[in-house]
């Protein structure tokens, strides 16, 4: 058996939404390089939507996947259900991870907690 | 396939794979059975036995067959040990870079109350002989000092840490799992008193080493049960898999100069193509390991990735990343040769076999520069060495 699902393999070699935005109004960094994972959010939300997510992801497979797996969940939804994503939700897309790599599928949900969290003291801000 | 990683394990020769499916086949009977059809697998043991003692300058009864490496330097290890413990002397010298089937043994012994001195290994991935000398003491009982490392296939000064071993009258142990069948091994001219091998490193089959203790130094027993191996190691022996490895390791040895002078401008030529890549670096002495090992650390990118997308190209290597080991650090070795946890964790070991052809390397080199560029191009970490917010170690 493959150590990861097929869909983790999809999306570790076909990341979706990788990249960055430009004039994104929240973004989120997670991890350390001393770890070996470091995952970036980048959040362009309009009316309260999640019009558009990008990420920049240095680790392993399982974390490129579960950051593009993330990425996909929350694009097009309402702020407030993204908010809601859990790192369950992440891996549970991806037909499962490994035990000791579920940690992946939460930075990948603090990732975006933490994106989230820039984009409301932006708004507070102004 | 391009199966670069030949030190994690080696395909079977030949030789070897007749060897073994001929006396599963036709020579099952015990060594222990006095009838003819016993003796003659008992028969085979001894040949092989002669055999591997032959390829490494021992005398055939200094030879106890174990289940492989591991085992072996358990063995070696436990049993310094027990003797030291004897004589009042409980500090043993090692480095910092050894394999963990002697790490996780020299722990244990710790928490026995056993001093242990860990020597630096310098950033060339070498110890050096007279820090061996310096870190010995009246009650030294053991120096345990790999022969070559197995991530960065640097080849330690064995020979000159024996002599000094030998004039403080100190046991030295070698595990010699990357270097037996890989470079010459003789334990008269390297003064080693204990060595430890492994047969599926140099194309025997795997469950399977040996452990060379020399005449007049004391061994005991791990597994308790039958005489076998003069009671140092109970249990049927495992004919088919030592004759096997036997006939592996004649094979290896008696080819050793033609394996070094095909291999050695392989290894020259990878580590020169990958130089190629921007901030990376070489792991261990370019010139003082074996010929088989490449080691390479990639920075702003991790090693796990780096592997998947090798193995979709059709290439087996391996990498020290905390990520393939299960843990959340890298690389000991990598570690103790000084590289920091955010390089060490993009690192990539390549491991040569004879069967490589210069069509592979080139592949090889052209691969790796697709990849590391490839996830450079969407690591956070490596954006920011580009931008200067972060300062570039490699």
């Amino acid at each position: 058996m493959a150590l990861y699902s097929e869909k983790v393999m999809d999306h570790f070699r076909n990341p979706r939404n990788v990249g960055v935005i430009e004039d994104a109004n929240g973004i989120g960094e997670v991890g350390n390089a001393k770890c070996g994972d470091i995952m970036k959010m980048y959040l362009k939300i309009e009316d309260g939507i999640v019009q558009d997510v990008k990420f920049e992801t240095f680790g392993c497979g399982s974390a490129i996947a579960s950051s593009s797996m993330a990425t996909e969940l929350i694009k097009g939804k309402p702020v407030e259900e993204a908010r809601k994503l859990t790192n369950e939700a992440v891996a549970e897309a991806l037909d499962g991870l490994p035990d000791y790599k579920m940690h992946c599928s939460v930075l990948a949900q603090e990732a975006i907690e933490s994106a989230l969290k820039d984009y409301e003291s932006r708004q507070e801000q102004k | 396939m391009i199966y670069v990683d030949n030190a994690a394990t080696t395909k079977m020769s030949e030789a070897a794979i007749r060897t073994f499916t001929d006396l599963i086949r036709d020579t099952y009977g015990n060594p222990s059975s006095l009838y003819e059809f016993g003796q003659q697998a008992k028969d085979v043991l001894e040949q092989a036995r002669r055999d591997v003692a032959e390829a490494i300058g021992a005398q055939p009864n200094e030879i106890i067959f174990t289940s492989g490496g591991s085992e072996a330097d358990n063995q070696a290890i436990m049993s310094a040990a027990k003797i030291g413990e004897i004589r009042g002397k409980k500090h043993i010298v090692s480095t910092a870079f050894e394999h963990h089937a002697v790490l996780h043994t020299l722990n244990k012994l710790k928490k026995q109350g056993f001093e242990i001195t860990l020597l630096d290994v310098h950033e060339n991935g070498i110890v050096n002989a007279a820090e061996v000398e310096a870190a010995i003491r009246e009650d030294t009982c053991l120096v345990t000092i790999m022969y070559a490392n197995n991530e960065i296939g640097t080849i330690q000064p064995i020979k000159e840490i024996g002599e000094v071993c030998r004039k403080h009258n100190v046991t030295f142990h070698t595990d010699a799992v990357q270097a037996v069948g890989h470079i010459k091994v003789n334990v008269i001219e390297d003064n080693i008193d204990m060595l430890s091998a492994s047969g599926h490193k140099f194309h025997g089959p795997k469950g399977v080493g040996f452990l060379y203790v020399k005449k007049g130094v004391g061994i005991f027993s791990l597994i308790e049960g039958g005489a076998q191996e003069k009671g140092k190691r109970a249990g049927t022996e495992n004919v088919p898999g030592i004759a096997s490895m036997a006939a592996a390791l004649k094979e290896s040895v008696a080819n050793l100069d033609a394996y070094k002078a095909k291999l050695t401008p392989v290894r020259d030529r990878i580590i020169k193509g990958l130089s190629e890549i921007p901030h990376s670096a070489l792991n261990g002495d370019a010139n003082n390991r074996v010929p088989s090992n490449v080691n390479y650390c990639f920075e702003g990118i991790e090693g796990e990735s780096l592997l998947l997308l090798l193995d979709d190209k059709g290439i087996a290597a391996s990498s020290g990343s905390a990520c393939t080991s299960g843990s959340l650090d890298p690389s000991h070795v990598l570690l103790a040769i000084g590289r920091v946890h955010d390089v060490a964790h993009g690192s990539l070991r390549i491991s040569l076999g004879e069967d490589i052809t210069d069509e592979d390397v080139e592949y090889i080199i052209k691969s790796v520069k697709e990849v590391v560029e490839y996830l450079r191009g969407f690591s956070p970490v490596w954006r920011d060495l580009v931008a200067g917010k972060r300062d570039f170690i490699l």
